[in-house]
């Protein structure tokens, strides 16, 4: 630990470990007094500790300024066996400080703008006394990813990793038993299993990956593995290529990518906050921050870092392509964010992880944003869907903190009509009803789109760039991507706000209250201006120096017209043909998706996400359930159950036993003690007698003992 | 005379003083403040208590020419004594009201007992060693028949007195025969003639063997035992166990001072007949006990068959290595015995309504039912005595069986295994009868009594599963032993 006496910002850094205590002190006075605390109570403190997390975030930052060589802060000894041994120490440096910055920033925003939403969302679901769990496993998330993202080796990293992943399969299962439209079943629970499967695949990676460290560099700690890579990359240079390929699984797994994204589009079954934070801006960058993290493993091998930049781009086109058939709101944010994110795997693949982990920066702002305005709508619509269906008495929602006034039952159990009100199809024309959210939305949309001179575009651009300079494939690839970001985001802004409103819910939608939309303005405002910590102008680099103190001295390519100019204007086409197909004759109340006809077959593969998840049913689940209840039947029910234990061991035992009770037990060992025991008693009874109660007969024992004990001693 | 001889004797003088003056204070207070005696003796007992606790930090010194001592083995046992006492006052307190015995008395004897049997731990002259023997057991025959209208308690007091006497006897004849062989009474300077060779080993060997008597008295080994079952039984029950603890540790202190200090010289001697007088007791007084259906008589027998396995303790002299941890085991087996005992004789307390009557094995059918924490906190003391876990008792019986196993004496070892066995049967039987015999039981409610029934039960329990701190302790009161 560096701690220098002449400046004091320096003692800052033995603060780091409170970015994990503060959250962990919120979820246990949420856990354990949640009930009393009330909703308003409970959401405060889980944004208070939160806050306090982004707070201690915000003097790292201060005090790496002053100090750029960071800080190692060790808490205590972990794992002492052999040669082994590891402290639970936390990394201050640039790239973790950037990382602590993005999530408990985007962090507490989501946190203030989930009191409002889960405040109506339980409501909605009719399961009030659910409020607080959600906010305890919200901090148990920011606990877990602040260990992720401070890590100092590779086994701490993992517990944060796992943590994360245990914080998505909870909130993702929160409505364990509804599905997406509130109905009872257990369809939330399944994409939480699926979420959690498919990332133990990845996790068999990242392990592996994890023992090829530890087996070749003889250590888990990030200095150690770096200075002995190059070391390795001599002896066995396929080591380094494997190290590196394992890890793209757990990348793929937690980051999204081909072929085990499947599960991030399920995953949109948790409350939209934890889309927003976990699906969107946080957890599942964790992939790329490990690549970054990670850069002198994959420096060391060109091939390593092919395979990665070349997986990136193919998933950033592939889910490109799903996001435009798509209805669900939500779903297309889901999509967008596989897309983006093999943005970014592509850029830390090629190297360019300033551009990667700048994109990742910008990407948490505007899909936060996106994902937690799309949750403003999908309220609106529910708050116009009980309007309509309980007019005139004012509707949905008793004044906040009020508790329990549901008893009141002004809200029905039974739904005569299944309402969706994520689906893009009953929504139109909410510009006028709801305008905050559209436009924050729209500056999120067009962010994404890329359009100049917004967060997205700088961004996106870098990455572009490099991939123009070094990755031709790559640079072909992402620019399809991003034409068709700009599309879909056109298709879903002209679905979802123009036109006319074709469900009567959408009518009667209404804005949210402030507390969802004050979160909301401020990342629009971070999404509009994000882009600004790192123009391509020489001088401007602002974040690629920062980045430098961990990353080394990095070089940066002039700005490129030709590159920036092709991808807005696609960007501003694909908006134009939004425009003309869903905006020029808006759409009506059960029509068709007008890209339908026109791309045939293409667009059903869109529409139904290229069959993928049929395809792994066939392919991995079936084979898998089919082997699983072969084993259950033959192998441990016939045959270990049945035969062997029934058959074998328990007959065997009986009769064995039968042996040993009846000529053993009953007519050897019983009786042998019956007369020991007979034997015992008659003999106290005999010595009793002696015990007269003459005091004459009493001291003859003393003289009767004294006499032996002289006569054994004197005659011996 | 020096500072330090007073600091040596410290706490005894304290106590005697201190009953002294309770049996002045008892004149003075009026009749119905009798009760509060029971706390000024208490008081007493816990100061000494907390001087004696002060003291083990200081060095080991000896006293007064080396008449008496204070070392880590006499400050072990003056923390054992004083919480016999401590003990024994709990006990007595609401008892002797039932028994309507509350005569102003009891307690400065109780105090004069337990200052003698503190003067045995430090003594380290045989003549200080009859003063103390004496010290402690003339306070005990008064309160054997204490009870005095009632016909069993002056029988009991009398047997008592008068088996005493016989055996003090053996006692004197013993100390002369000792000086007449080596010239000196002081422990060490007995040592030092047999090592220099100039003593009379025969005529000294025949003085051990009339001490060993008089010591074997007091702890009640077979064949000098025969005393206990009547003086327990026709005792009050507040002095019984009050006398089961203190008085049979004191003759064990006694006797672990005099043969540890003498027993190098003289092992090859002594070592085979105390692992007779050993077997002996356990056999002789664990098997008696299983035909006893009055309580207060198989407790009796009980603690003869107890004495006989702290006897073992003795076995392995001849082995230097198994000495130490031996004798330190007997420390750590006197504890442990002293809890359960005092544990044990608390519950007859509890249960005795009617003293005239006697308290039978059957007496015990349905406590469970009735009184279950009375009814756990005995089945800890029946474990303990019997030896099995969760209890200190078990800890103590292993830690001598090793000792006497490395001392070579495998057949002792076996016949200690043996016979507890035997006791499981009546140990067992109070258990039997609390949990799986219905009755109704009449359970007095004292909170003195049930407090120190259930801190001896917590202590067994509780110390028994982390017993390496009480380990510690037993070892460093034996370093300066040999």
């Amino acid at each position: 630990m560096l701690l220098s006496e002449a400046n004091p910002a320096a003692g800052l850094f033995v603060l780091v470990p409170w970015i994990v205590f503060a959250p962990v002190i919120g979820l246990l006075i949420n856990a354990f007094a949640g009930k009393r605390l009330g909703e308003r109570g409970v959401g405060w403190v889980a944004s208070l500790a939160s806050g306090a997390a982004f707070l201690v975030s915000a003097l790292q930052f201060y005090a790496l300024t002053l100090h750029p060589e960071g800080a190692q802060v060790k808490i205590a000894e972990w794992i002492r066996i052999g040669q082994l041994s590891l402290d639970w120490t936390f990394r201050v440096d640039s790239l973790s400080v950037t990382m602590m910055l993005v999530v408990s920033g985007v962090g507490t925003l989501i946190h203030i703008y989930a009191i409002g939403y889960m405040h109506e969302d339980v409501r909605f679901k009719h399961d009030p006394a659910r409020f607080p769990r959600f906010f305890v496993f919200l901090n148990l998330f920011i606990a877990a990813m602040m260990i992720l993202v401070s890590a100092d080796n590779y086994l701490m990293l993992f517990v944060g990793w796992e943590g994360v992943g245990l914080c998505s399969f909870l909130l993702i299962g929160f409505w364990y038993d509804l599905d997406t439209l509130g109905r009872s079943s257990w369809a939330n629970s399944n994409a939480a299993k699926k979420a959690f499967i498919t990332n133990r695949v990845g996790d068999f990676g990242f392990l592996i990956a994890g023992f090829l460290i530890f087996w070749y560099m003889g250590s888990f700690a990030f200095s150690e593995v770096f200075a002995a890579a190059p070391e390795v990359a001599k002896t066995h240079p396929w080591v380094i290529t494997a190290i590196t390929v394992f890890m793209l699984v757990g990348v793929a797994g937690k980051s999204a990518q081909i072929p085990l994204y499947v599960w991030l589009p399920d995953a949109m079954a948790g409350p939209t906050p934890v889309s927003a934070l976990i699906h969107a801006a946080t957890m599942v960058t964790a992939g790329v921050y490990l690549v970054t993290r990670s850069f002198p493993l994959f420096g060391l091998t060109h091939d390593g870092q092919y395979i990665v930049a070349t997986v990136g781009a193919v998933t950033a086109l592939f889910a490109a392509t799903i996001a435009v058939g798509q209805y669900d709101i939500k779903k297309v944010l889901a999509y967008s964010t596989i897309s983006q994110l093999g943005f970014m795997v592509a850029a830390v693949g090629m190297g360019a992880y300033v551009a990667g982990m700048f994109h990742l920066v910008t990407h948490a702002f505007f899909k936060a944003l996106l994902f937690l305005s799309a949750g403003s709508v999908i309220l609106g619509l529910e708050r116009g869907h009980h309007h309509g269906h309980h007019a005139p008495s004012s509707p949905v929602l008793p004044p906040q903190g009020a508790g329990n006034s549901l008893s009141h039952g002004e809200i029905d159990r039974v739904k005569e009509e299944v309402f969706d009100p994520g689906d893009i199809r009953n929504m139109g024309g909410l510009r006028a009803r709801m305008p905050v959210t559209f436009w924050v939305y729209l500056i999120g949309a067009l962010a994404l789109a890329g359009i100049f001179p917004l967060a997205g575009f700088w961004s996106k651009d870098e990455i572009l760039l490099d991939a123009f300079l070094h990755y031709p494939h790559v640079y072909w690839l992402l620019t399809l991507a991003a034409f068709l970001t700009a599309f879909y985001m056109g298709r879903q802004v002209w679905m979802v706000f123009f036109g006319k409103a074709r469900h009567e819910a959408a009518e009667h939608a209404q804005e949210s209250p402030s507390v969802i939309t004050i979160p909301l303005i401020i990342l629009a405002a971070l999404s509009a201006f994000g882009g600004f910590i790192n123009l391509p102008f020489k001088g401007f680099h602002q974040f690629g120096y920062w980045l430098e103190h961990t990353l080394g001295a990095i070089e940066f390519p002039p700005f490129n017209f030709m590159v920036a100019g092709v991808s807005t204007v696609l960007a501003l086409g694909a908006i134009a043909l939004s425009w003309f197909l869903y905006q020029r004759k808006p759409l009506e109340h059960g029509q068709t998706d007008p890209l339908a006809k026109p791309l045939g077959l293409v667009f059903v593969g869109m529409e139904q996400k290229w069959f993928i998840d049929e395809a792994y049913q066939f392919l991995f689940v079936q084979p898998y359930r089919a082997l699983a209840s072969w084993l259950a039947q033959k192998v441990d029910w016939d045959f270990w159950h049945e035969w062997f234990h029934d058959s074998v061991l328990v007959k065997g035992f009986v009769t064995l036993a039968r042996l040993l009770a009846d000529p053993v037990d009953l007519g050897f060992i019983d009786r042998v003690s019956y007369w020991l025991s007979d034997a015992i008693r008659a003999s106290a009874e005999t010595l009793r007698k002696l015990q007269n109660g003459f005091v004459r007969s009493y001291a003859l024992s003393v003289v009767l003992g004294v006499a032996a004990i002289l006569g054994y001693l004197l005659l011996k | 005379m020096t500072i330090t001889d007073f600091s040596v004797i410290l706490p005894v003088t304290l106590l005697t003083a201190w009953a002294s003056i309770l049996l002045l204070a008892e004149l003075f207070l009026p009749r119905a403040q009798r009760p509060f005696l029971a706390l000024l003796a208490a008081l007493g007992l816990a100061l000494t208590l907390g001087i004696s606790l002060a003291q083990s930090a200081q060095e080991f010194a000896p006293g007064f020419g080396g008449m008496v001592v204070r070392d880590g083995f006499s400050n072990f046992l003056n923390v054992l004594f004083l919480l016999t006492g401590l003990f024994g006052v709990a006990l007595s307190y609401r008892y002797n009201q039932r028994a309507q015995i509350e005569r102003g008395e009891y307690y400065p004897l109780l105090l004069f007992s337990v200052a003698g049997m503190m003067l045995m731990g430090q003594a380290a002259d045989l003549i200080v060693v009859f003063l103390a023997l004496e010290l402690l057991s003339f306070p005990l025959y008064i309160l054997s028949a204490f009870a005095y209208p009632r016909p069993q308690s002056e029988e009991a007091g009398l047997k008592y007195f008068l088996l005493g006497a016989f055996a003090s006897g053996f006692v004197v004849y013993g100390i002369a025969l000792t000086f007449g062989a080596s010239g000196s009474t002081d422990l060490a300077r007995i040592v030092a003639s047999v090592a220099a060779g100039s003593a009379n080993l025969p005529l000294l060997t025949a003085g051990a063997g009339l001490l060993l008597v008089g010591f074997g008295f007091k702890v009640a080994a077979v064949p000098f035992h025969m005393w206990t079952p009547d003086v327990y039984q026709g005792a009050p029950t507040s002095v019984t166990a009050f006398m089961a603890a203190g008085a049979k540790t004191a003759g064990f202190a006694a006797l672990l001072r005099v043969f540890g200090a003498a027993f190098p010289a003289l092992a090859a001697d002594l070592s085979p007949l105390m692992a007779i007088l050993a077997a002996v007791t356990m056999l002789f007084g664990n098997l008696i006990a299983v035909a006893q259906t009055d309580m207060k008589r198989m407790l009796a027998y009980s603690s003869i068959a107890q004495a006989g396995y702290l006897l073992m303790a003795f076995a392995p002299f001849e082995i230097e290595a198994a000495r130490t941890m031996a004798v330190a085991g007997a420390l750590f087996y006197l504890l442990a015995y002293t809890l359960a005992s005092f544990g044990s004789w608390g519950v007859v307390i509890a249960l005795e309504k009617d003293l005239d009557r006697h308290l039978s094995i059957g007496d015990f059918a349905g406590l469970a039912r009735r009184s279950p924490w009375l009814a756990a906190a005995m089945t800890v003391f029946m474990l303990s005595l019997t030896g099995l876990p969760p209890t200190l008792g078990l800890v103590g019986k292993i830690y001598l069986f090793r000792a006497v196993i490395e001392g070579g004496m495998v057949w002792l070892a076996v016949i200690g295994a043996l016979t507890s066995v035997v006791s499981a049967f009546y140990y067992l039987r109070i258990v039997v009868n609390m949990f799986m015999r219905e009755g109704e039981p009449a359970v007095e409610r004292e909170w003195w009594l049930e407090f120190a029934i259930g801190a001896a039960a917590v202590v067994t329990v509780v110390v028994s599963l982390w017993p390496f701190p009480l380990f510690e302790w037993a070892e460093w009161a034996v370093m300066k032993l040999f």
